[in-house]
């Protein structure tokens, strides 16, 4: 079995078998960028399931090793640079390989994913990893890319000299991984290989000083305790009690003999690399020439970069609108013809009402909404996949700079235009607190797609039909466009304040690699997109489906006598028709409900907002998910609009929505504006303020932030109303 | 002279990192250590941060920290 591409080295056999656990643990450890996803997704035929441990806010992948004997799970980490952790990502690939995430077994092999184009800094990682006492079989990918580049790898010559299995791989090809399936079967019954660096002899010393005094220490793991300043192993070290004034001590030592431990574990690290690496490259090109550089000569230009960028995001944002359309059409067609149908089998009566009011108004209208969410994780997974959302945080690092913010923080703001919930737990990536937690508290700002079925629906029903230049600028494409800007121009003094405020200190740098261009691959990409709208559909199937339900059962109960029989007496008064004596029950029936009655108390706060209780209970019960007030106006205008006519566009009867007294309608464009500005700033979503607290640690700041946005959303909103109503 | 100060496409050398930066201890695991070829290859459109090749892969850095980064011309 044994392929070429095998470059094994001689492994002592283990007597001790670590075989007695049922379940092997292997880990997958690399950079960023060298193709560790598509390798995990190799190796387990894409079968995995996400796990979020106790107590660790970042989401570990896993799934079973395919085509082996041993039962395995294979454990997804973050790409990493070193094992020196700072940002919480970092932090998770060292906790993981130390055994000491809850629930979590230490790893009994870990896979080092090399990327043999880049061989020197992977290397840098790989020699941390040696030194960490676990056995490794290390996974070289990107062969292909470091031929094009004129790069030949003797892959022999580099097992020997490092003394684990060498295994080049192409993880694009699945069958091409069997060999490191059965490599890492074959290194569960060997020893860990011995530390491959010898540290300048200071460091040593003191290191094995810290081991004497804490023996339960692993050799690594003292020596990142001592060079690591303030890092996390310190922490944890010292958060179990460990003898915190012997490091000290002992960094004092170091620093008499003019020793700096983090530069000389660094310099003799990389000393390391050019000694194994030596004749194990030759380059036959020089660097620089590769077509990702000839690419990136125009997509980094000043110009042509800027002009690509600008170009792009209205790509994006053109086919958020017009390719989205006839899919939206097709939703909304086939839900009409389903509750056409169900209204035909059902009597009239509770159930049909739940069904149709509460079930196919509340899931449907959410659904009609997919389309858009698939096609800008489309364009995000491409991106991302392509290296090219590196080269958009390269060109507008600069515009972030004065929020206190970095290119990095493009990314994660750049996703929460889909939603705010991955763009938060993405902000793991930033090292720096201070930058991230800005980050955090400015994403939600972001028009997420949830807010698309507000604009969408209030636009589509109030905004008139007004195209200039030949149909190029269009009224509603612009009022959209303002509903973006909105929430950016409210993030950008939000985070200058806090970046001034709770969060001043020092600027954040920017050390971001740009990972060579590589063809998007279909199966990541659709991949991404399946998840994200699966999750998004698992939202809107638990959470909107529950709040439909709920909200439908607070407008249809409690449905008293005393209601009809004052409707009756009215009937008799005015001599309504039939028809007539139906809507007029229907409707107050929803006004004496339990949400009619909610929405009426608070009626006093929204009335200067030019919103009545109908658009008061839609506010209220869009606490759970901004889009179910979607779900909720066409339960409240449908329930108005009588059960003959269940399947009324909603835009439709929020045209013919009428203030009670007056008769005036209710939804004029300011109040339509004044609505959608509010949906544009509030913080309406309980998906995102959980996840707030599970990424921040704490209450506090998805208190902040549901207050903060509430508050700002209701100003604006009023500004709005008032504004409008003095222009119009 | 400091790599910030260095005209395009020149290829470096490093001499040192400026320590006392965390930042300094990042470049520097990230192979921006003495005697490893630099070169800035171009500035962002509003002239900072600068695209730099670092060995064989490149790298985005600000002025600031390429400020961090000593060199002498190749
Ligand atoms: N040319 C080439 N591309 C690869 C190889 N392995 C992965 N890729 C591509 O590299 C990109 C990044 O891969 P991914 O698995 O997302 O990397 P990660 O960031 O390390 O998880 C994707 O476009 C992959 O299709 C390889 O061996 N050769």
């Amino acid at each position: 079995m044994p392929a070429s591409n095998q470059f094994t080295a001689a492994a002592a056999p283990i007597t001790e078998a670590s075989t007695t656990r049922e379940h092997a643990t292997i880990a997958l450890i690399g950079n960023p960028n060298t193709g560790k996803t598509t390798l995990f997704n190799a190796l387990t035929g894409f079968r995995r399931h996400v796990a979020n441990y106790p107590g660790v806010t970042v989401e570990i992948a896993r799934g079973p090793i395919r085509g082996i004997q041993r039962p395995t799970e294979l454990l997804d980490l973050p790409g990493t640079y070193s094992l020196a952790a700072h940002s919480p990502d970092e932090t998770v690939v060292c906790d993981a390989l130390r055994g000491r995430v809850p629930d979590q077994a230490r790893p009994d092999v870990v896979i080092a994913i090399v990327d043999a184009s880049n061989l020197k800094r992977n290397l840098y990682l790989l020699c941390q990893l040696l030194d960490s006492g676990h056995p490794v079989v290390v996974a070289l990918t990107m062969n292909d890319v470091a031929a094009a580049r004129g790069l030949r790898v003797d892959g022999k010559k580099l097992a020997q000299r490092l003394g684990v299995p060498v295994i080049a791989v192409d993880a694009r090809q699945p069958q091409s991984v069997a060999p490191l399936a059965q490599a890492v079967e074959d290194a569960l019954n060997v020893v860990p290989p011995p530390a491959a660096v010898e540290l300048p002899q200071p460091l040593t010393a003191v290191t094995q000083q810290l081991l004497d005094r804490h023996p339960e220490l692993h050799r690594s793991e003292a020596l990142r305790i001592i060079t690591d300043q303030a890092g996390h192993a310190e922490q944890l070290f010292l958060g179990r009690g460990g003898d915190g004034a012997l490091v000290n001590t002992l960094r004092v030592e170091l620093a008499a003999q003019n020793v700096d431990p983090t530069a000389a574990e660094i310099r003799a690290r990389y000393a390391w690399v050019d000694r194994v690496l030596g004749g194990v490259v030759e380059r036959t090109l020089p660097p620089g020439n590769s077509w990702s550089h000839r690419i990136d000569a125009i997509l980094t230009h000043r110009v042509g970069g800027t002009i690509f960028l600008l170009a792009l995001l209205y790509v994006v944002f053109t086919a958020l609108y017009s390719w989205a359309g006839p899919l939206m059409d097709g939703i909304e067609w086939s839900l009409a013809a389903v509750g056409d149908a169900i209204s035909d089998v059902l009597p009239t009566g509770i159930i049909r009402s739940l069904v149709l009011d509460g079930l196919i108004a509340g899931v449907g209208g959410v659904l009609v909404f997919l389309p858009q969410i698939l096609i800008l994780f489309l364009f995000i997974a491409i991106l991302e996949d392509c290296g090219y959302l590196a080269r958009a945080a390269f060109l507008v690092d600069r515009l972030m700079r004065p929020l206190g913010l970095s290119g990095r923080a493009f990314i994660p703001l750049l996703s929460s235009f889909a939603c705010a919930v991955p763009a938060i737990m993405g902000t793991r990536a930033i090292a720096d607190r201070r930058e991230r937690f800005i980050t955090i508290l400015i994403a939600p700002f972001m028009s997420c797609s949830a807010r698309l079925p507000v604009y969408v629906l209030l636009i589509g029903a109030l905004v008139p039909p007004v195209a200039w230049l030949g149909g190029w600028a269009r009224l509603d494409a612009l009022v959209m466009l303002a509903m973006y800007l909105v929430g950016v121009s409210v993030a950008i003094p939000i985070a200058w304040l806090l970046r001034h405020t709770t969060f001043s200190g020092p600027a954040s740098g920017f050390v971001l690699e740009l990972p060579s261009y590589k063809l998007p691959r279909l199966r990541t990409v659709g991949q991404r997109v399946y998840m994200a709208g699966k999750d998004f559909v698992i939202r809107a199937g638990s959470i909107i489906l529950i709040a439909s339900i709920v909200i439908w059962a607070l407008g249809y109960f409690p449905r008293s006598a005393a209601t009809q029989r004052a409707v009756q007496a009215q009937q008799q008064k005015h001599n309504w028709s039939d028809s007539e004596f139906e809507t007029h029950l229907a409707s107050a029936y929803l006004r004496d409900s339990y949400l009619g009655r909610l929405g009426q108390t608070i009626e006093p706060a929204i009335r200067p907002l030019g919103w009545d209780w109908r658009i008061g209970v839609g506010v209220l019960a869009s606490f759970p998910a901004r889009e179910v007030i979607v779900a909720t106006l066409g339960t409240i205008f449908n329930l108005e609009a009588g059960s003959e006519e269940d399947t009324a566009p909603l835009e439709q009867a929020i045209q013919e929505a009428a203030w009670p007294d007056t008769g005036r309608p209710l939804f004029t464009l300011p109040v339509a504006l004044s609505l959608m500005v509010f949906f544009a700033l509030c913080a309406q979503c309980v998906s995102t303020l959980a996840v707030i607290r599970r990424e921040t640690g704490t209450w506090l700041w998805p208190l902040v932030s549901f207050g903060g946005m509430t508050a700002i959303a209701y100003v604006a909103a009023l500004l709005v109303a008032q504004v409008g109503a003095v222009l119009s | 002279m400091s790599l910030a100060g260095m005209p395009l496409s020149k290829n470096c050398r490093v001499t040192g990192v400026r320590p006392g930066n965390p930042l300094a201890y990042r470049l520097m695991e990230m192979g921006v250590i003495e005697g490893a070829v630099v070169q800035v290859l171009r500035r962002a459109p509003l002239g900072d941060p600068l695209q730099v090749r670092v060995g064989d892969y490149e790298l985005s850095l600000r002025q600031s920290e390429a400020d961090l980064i000593e060199v002498v011309a190749d």
